[in-house]
């Protein structure tokens, strides 16, 4: 078609727009927060496919766009005379050139009941890190297989990246399953597979659904006609009643963003809330300096609220002069984060120079951004899931690394909040950002060790010693950690001089 | 339709809204995140202006972030000279009611040139009067972050656009190497001449939008709402027949149809809808039964696939 064909026929469509009566009604009110999940899998598993799929199903792709989709895919329809999906979502010119996915997109669609932010990651494994920075903000992860093939190395390395970034939802979607002319014992054998991998990583909450992403079949719509034997949920139902992430259950933290001083009479700390809730009449402390205030008003723009929750955007007053500056953190006074000058965290190298030891950085948490030096500890084998030691990390690696700071820092524990657990490394030399991390504990610093030291010596009483090194815990950390056996007795002198 | 009111809120008095659904208070959260950061890491960020619908959530969203203050940084408008007029009286409405700082900038060889969407072809148009007209204005200003309301459902490139989109000095973005962004943690280092564009709306569709509107009474241009106009077919498109710079063509004749816009920019560019929505309620209903996207209507958008990508490698939005 030519330009000026193609106005035409979207000036009709436009047209049309008023004269049609009402279709089903695609949208009616969302009482859910939005779901964010990515698809993960190898290259060619049919990734694009499903979520064009699953666009094209919930009717989110417009008719000119779907005119734009059908130019650009030369003819190359499928059997189904569907345009090629792909080209949907790649939609960098370099992505069309190569026919592959290089960078993350955003994609947006809902039902009746939720919406959903779909991320479509790269298959590659040199785009790894792009997947990571997908996973990072992701509720659930749908991992996709080809039917024929089974399980692969990338999905053992995607499953485990999804689960370091606290991905704790998996769907397993066994796709092309119409060329496995709808096989039930292929199917429930992949699924087998796929929960044992699953739980060797502590996940538990995992969904496996034929599917077939061409056809549509068990995506929006059942696949009933072609696999009777299969009673449980579509992608779609799946993905309806997961559960968003939710910080609220845990002690009330505020990084502050800014301070609020339109004049004289009005002082207030703005940010979003981290995690937990406040509410007027709240004691809270502010760190890193460890003063005291109470909570005297929540301030929004329309509403005078009496408590705000975990993920709400707001500005704080407290009841007395305190020295407040953005990067501090305002948290719950009976259930503070950590501070502290060293802590070990989790990480993804990002960029091609990698993380080198000894390198001073900027570390970006929060609103929070401050120098460290970071020493890697070990690197993750993605092919067995063992720790191997190293004392850097190459682009894409995933490593133990200790952090080292000049001024107090303050954290959680990724796992107890993927907020204030989080953080971004940038390279002073190049503004770029060059890994995301996750703090797994402050460091205990027994012992007076110092920092350069890439092992923290513990120093307990012998039963408790053993007790410690039993722990399935403590084999994964064993070469962070050297426990001394001490008597009873030395124990106590050594907390004594900690304390005091 | 019936509302969850979270016990967490109580109301304003003087207000009559119902509290958001959770979907569109998730969405304005995190826009609000975003522009305190932006406001709080760098020294002389600005608000583009479009005036359109998406323009007109981002400023709501301004002056709720910042409340009690004044938003904290001036709206930039880059002024081709072929805006609606209604868009023109609807800016200084704004600015004087909301008591804003607003710098309006036109490209100067539009005048000396004569540069218009006639005599140019829009295309050339567009690259002098918006994209070069931007970069003045943004080095004028040395301005080194700028706030936009681009959305990642408009277009497949955007959908590729960080949140922190960074710029080189000449304002060019590189899509193949863009900085990795990962949980709500920008990265707001730059170095001295280069900026970033900053997209509190990345996440939001353009049902979100509308519902926004409605939700939170915003103004929005009289022009998004039909009613009888007088128009002109043109190119396959309805243009507005009203500014007496738009000469007809021999085989052109003006006439009144009940028309609306689903976007607002130039009005010889800018294709009308053949649409009876007169209220929110009815544009809402419009669109989730739409067939076409919103950018159907705008003539730059055509040009070629990956056109938009082209147009922000040299420093469009
Ligand atoms: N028969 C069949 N082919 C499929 C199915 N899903 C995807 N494909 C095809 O597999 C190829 C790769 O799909 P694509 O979505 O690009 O994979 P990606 O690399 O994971 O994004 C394409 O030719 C698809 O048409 C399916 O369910 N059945
Ligand atoms: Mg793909």
């Amino acid at each position: 078609m030519t330009a000026p064909a193609i106005a035409n026929a979207a000036l009709d469509d436009a047209t049309a727009v008023a004269a049609y009566p009402a279709q089903e009604p695609v949208r009616a009110t969302r009482d859910s927060r939005p779901l964010r999940l990515i698809t993960c899998g190898s290259v060619d598993d049919g990734k694009s496919t499903l979520i064009g799929r699953l666009l094209w199903d919930t009717k989110a792709v417009k008719e000119d766009q779907a005119a734009t989709l059908q130019r650009d895919s030369n003819g190359k329809q499928n059997d189904l005379g569907l345009p090629d999906f792909a080209l949907l979502l790649d939609g960098l010119q370099a992505e069309r050139e190569q026919g592959i996915t290089i960078d993350v997109a955003y994609r947006y669609f809902s039902t009746d009941k939720r919406s959903f932010i779909v991320a479509d990651t790269p298959g590659h494994e040199q785009y790894t890190r792009n997947m990571a920075t997908g996973a990072s903000t992701a509720d659930l992860a749908v991992l996709l297989v080809d039917a024929r093939v089974g399980l692969l190395e990338q999905t053992r390395r995607h499953a485990t990246i999804a689960t370091l970034m606290g991905i704790r939802q998996f769907v397993l979607a066994v796709n092309k399953v119409d060329l496995t002319n709808y096989d039930r014992a292929r199917f429930e054998q992949i699924s087998h597979e796929f929960k044992e991998l699953a739980l060797s990583l502590g996940v538990r909450q995992v969904t496996a659904i034929p599917v077939s992403a061409l056809k549509g079949e068990n995506v929006v719509y059942d696949g009933r006609a072609s696999m009777p034997w299969y009673d449980g949920p579509t992608l779609i139902e799946v993905l309806e009643l997961a559960t968003t992430r939710s910080a609220q259950t845990v002690g009330f933290r505020l990084p502050v963003q800014r301070v609020s001083r339109p004049g004289e009479s009005f002082r207030g700390y703005q940010g979003t809330v981290a995690g937990g809730s406040v509410k007027p009449g709240d004691s809270v402390v502010i760190l890193p300096s460890g003063m005291v205030a109470n909570v005297t008003k929540i301030v929004t723009f329309d509403l005078v609220r009496n408590a705000a929750v975990a993920g709400d955007a707001i500005t704080l007053v407290l009841d007395r002069q305190v020295d407040v500056s953005r990067g501090d953190m305002i948290a719950a006074i009976d259930s503070q984060p950590m501070t502290g000058l060293a802590f070990d965290a989790q990480l993804v190298a990002l960029q091609p120079e990698g993380i080198q030891p000894g390198k001073r950085y900027w570390l970006k948490s929060g609103s929070r951004r401050q120098r460290v030096q970071v020493q890697p500890a070990s690197q993750l084998d993605l092919k067995t899931g063992k720790w191997n030691h190293a004392d850097e990390l190459p682009m894409n690696g995933i490593g133990k690394v200790h952090l080292v700071f000049d001024e107090q820092a303050i954290f959680d524990a990724y796992e107890q909040n993927r907020t204030t657990g989080a953080f971004i490394l940038i390279d002073p030399d190049t503004n770029n950002t060059v890994a995301g991390g996750m703090i797994t504990a402050k460091r205990a610093a027994l012992g007076g060790i110092h920092a350069e030291e890439s092992r923290v010596i513990l120093s307990l009483p012998a039963d408790l010693a053993d007790q410690l090194m039993a722990t399935e815990l403590f084999a994964g950390r064993r070469e962070d950690v050297e426990v001394r056996r001490i008597t009873a007795g030395k124990a106590a002198e050594i907390i004594d001089t900690i304390d005091g | 339709m019936s509302h969850n009111h979270p016990e967490t809120e109580l109301h304003n008095p003087q207000s009559t809204k119902p509290p958001l659904d959770p979907h569109l208070k998730a969405l304005e959260n995190e826009a609000i995140h975003i522009f305190r950061e932006v406001a709080a890491e760098f020294e002389r960020p600005v608000m583009l202006y479009s005036i359109g619908k998406d323009s007109s959530v981002l400023l709501h969203l301004a002056r709720k972030a910042f409340y009690p203050g004044r938003v904290p940084f001036p709206l930039l408008h880059v002024d081709t000279g072929w805006k609606f007029q209604e868009m023109i009286a609807f800016r200084d409405e704004m600015v004087e009611k909301y008591d804003l700082d607003l710098v309006v900038h036109t490209n100067p060889r539009g005048a000396a040139e004569s540069v218009t969407p006639f005599s140019h072809g829009s295309a050339l148009y567009t690259d002098i009067m918006k994209t070069e007209a931007l970069r003045q204005a943004l080095d004028a200003g040395q301005y080194d972050a700028a706030f936009g309301g681009a959305r990642r459902d408009e277009e497949a490139s955007r959908a590729k656009e960080r949140i922190y989109s960074f710029r080189t000095p000449d304002h060019r973005w590189d899509p193949r190497n863009q900085r990795p962004e990962l949980w709500n943690l920008y990265n707001g280092m730059i170095r001295k001449g280069e900026s970033v564009r900053a997209f509190p709306l990345s996440n939001w569709t353009e049902v979100d939008i509308w519902r926004y509107i409605q939700a939170e009474e915003i103004p929005i241009v009289p022009l998004y709402f039909a009613k009888k106009r007088p128009i002109v077919e043109r190119d396959g498109m309805m243009i507005l027949a009203e500014d007496p710079r738009l000469e007809l063509l021999p085989d052109e004749v003006k006439r009144e149809e009940v028309i609306r816009f689903r976007t607002l920019g130039c009005f010889p560019l800018t294709g009308a809808i053949r649409s009876g929505a007169a209220t929110l309620d009815d544009i809402i209903s419009e669109l989730e039964t739409a067939t076409v996207s919103e950018r159907q209507g705008r003539a730059i958008d055509r040009d070629q696939s990956g056109s938009m990508e082209k147009k922000k490698r040299e420093g469009y939005f």
